[in-house]
């Protein structure tokens, strides 16, 4: 199908765009396009504006001062994917980024655009949550910050204003040496998982747990945490035991049910998921050291 | 909005190494765009929502969905299509020759969007396992070949790139 018509800005300047969504009724901003241009395609988005963003290049890039990362709203996944910096400091986000979409929708899709986007199974929103990272968002009054666990208003939904743009995400590096892996459950490569579950832990001197970060992504409306399965796991030894403990309390969660997956099979991947997690980070860190 | 309310503008790119010029609607994506304005049929359009990757094209090299990307977002951009790949009128390229050599297609309706990402690919990584092709492979759905003759061509291919780059 063919999108319905819309008055289309491509604005230079962050001012620019900030002036339009504050003056303009039914308006929507084009990021990535990645969603949102398949959305419009099938009209279940009808925009009577669009403001596009792509043309503002003071949005895009990724930075570090002091072990915190930030990154601009409209820097694209693939670019992510291959940054050093990024790799270096979080190596999470390359393994995440290679389960989303393909190489056609990285190259345009951005980190902004999926963060708004808010699919309940995205890997870049379950990965802001991971790291507790703060959203910023502009409008022509002023700049604020949102902690991503306000971010999500409801399902699909950031709790942004109309005239709202956000900029970018900030968020602090884990310990170089932090065990971290990213996997998902899904039909076929480069689908929105069923389930998905990412984790990083790091270890005391003396070998226990003593920080672990667990999400799960496509159970509920947003990404979540699991604070009783994190909690779980301070004061372990990394291991099958633990591991297979924190796998239990993720099943205990309140699951979304629709007309394919049961809210009962997604428990079951919860479970599943959580403990590959933490497996595959626990046994990469064995194969380096072997 | 009234269809007759409709704003034109206007669209000068380079295709295929060739200054072009096109008026469109700010709806119309660059597939549609490629196919009607400038009469590039090569380029397929399937699924129109960005799962098939029948319209890909390659925009300032990279691959990218053609119904996904608004034409006038192509404005001042270089675009590759799969017409672009010919080595002259009559002469095929290097994956094209592949694909046939290779009977790497049957119907042929998502074989240019297959051989456009196959060129960023190759340029990435000259000499990919056959994982990597298929995982690379992955956004482009073919549901006549079961894709082995693909993988087998993008092989050749690879392996005679490397050829001539020596």
């Amino acid at each position: 199908m063919k999108a319905s018509p819309f008055a289309y800005f491509a604005p230079d300047t962050l001012q620019e765009a900030l002036d339009l969504l504050g003056s303009l009724d039914n308006a929507k901003i084009l990021a990535g396009g990645q969603s949102l241009m398949a959305m419009l395609n099938l009209r279940y988005a009808m925009p009577d504006q669009l403001v596009d963003i792509n043309g503002i290049s003071d949005l895009a890039g990724i930075t570090e001062q002091g072990g915190r990362l930030s990154i601009g709203a409209m820097t694209r996944q693939r670019v992510l994917e291959r940054d050093s910096l990024l790799f270096q400091k979080a190596p999470i986000f390359r393994e995440a980024l290679l389960q989303v979409g393909h190489i056609q929708t990285r190259n345009r899709g951005t980190i902004g655009g999926s963060l708004c986007h808010l699919d309940p199974a995205a890997e870049l929103p379950a990965l802001a949550m991971l790291y507790d990272a703060t959203l910023i968002a502009r409008s022509a009054k002023g700049e604020r910050a949102l902690p991503m666990a306000e971010f999500p208003a409801f399902y699909m939904t950031p709790a942004l204003e109309p005239d709202e743009i956000l900029t970018r995400i900030d968020f602090d590096a884990w310990p170089q040496d932090s065990h971290f892996a990213f996997v998902e459950f899904s039909r076929r490569h480069g689908d929105f998982a069923i389930v998905a579950a990412g984790c990083l832990f790091s270890l005391s001197p003396s070998g226990t747990i003593e920080r672990a970060a667990i999400v799960l992504g496509g159970v509920g409306a947003a990404p979540m945490r699991l604070t009783e399965a994190e909690n779980s796991l301070i004061g372990q030894v990394p291991g099958r035991a633990a591991f297979e403990a924190a796998a239990r309390a993720a099943q205990d969660i309140e699951a979304m049910e629709d007309s394919v997956y049961s809210a009962q099979y997604r428990c079951h991947l919860s479970e599943v998921m959580t403990r590959r997690a933490l497996t595959k980070a626990w046994d990469r860190h064995q194969e380096r050291a072997a | 909005m009234t269809n007759s309310a409709e704003t034109l503008h206007t669209v000068a790119l380079t295709v295929n190494d060739v200054p072009r010029e096109g008026t469109c609607v700010a709806r119309q994506n660059l597939a549609d765009f490629l196919r009607h304005d400038l009469h590039l049929t090569g380029t397929h359009v399937g699924c129109e929502h960005g799962v098939c990757g029948a319209c890909t094209v390659l925009v300032d090299g990279q691959a990218v969905r053609g119904c996904l990307m608004l034409a006038v977002q192509a404005k001042g951009r270089s675009v590759t299509t799969i017409e672009g790949l010919t080595r002259s009128d009559q002469e095929l390229g290097v994956l094209q020759e592949a694909f046939s050599q290779h009977h790497a297609l049957q119907c042929g309706f998502c074989t240019p969007g297959i051989l456009m990402t196959l060129v960023e690919v190759l340029q990435d990584d000259p000499d990919p396992s056959e994982m990597a092709l298929r995982e690379a492979l992955s956004g482009n759905l073919c549901r006549c070949t079961g894709y082995q003759n693909i993988i087998d061509a993008a092989l050749a291919a690879a392996a005679a790139l490397r050829q001539n780059q020596k």
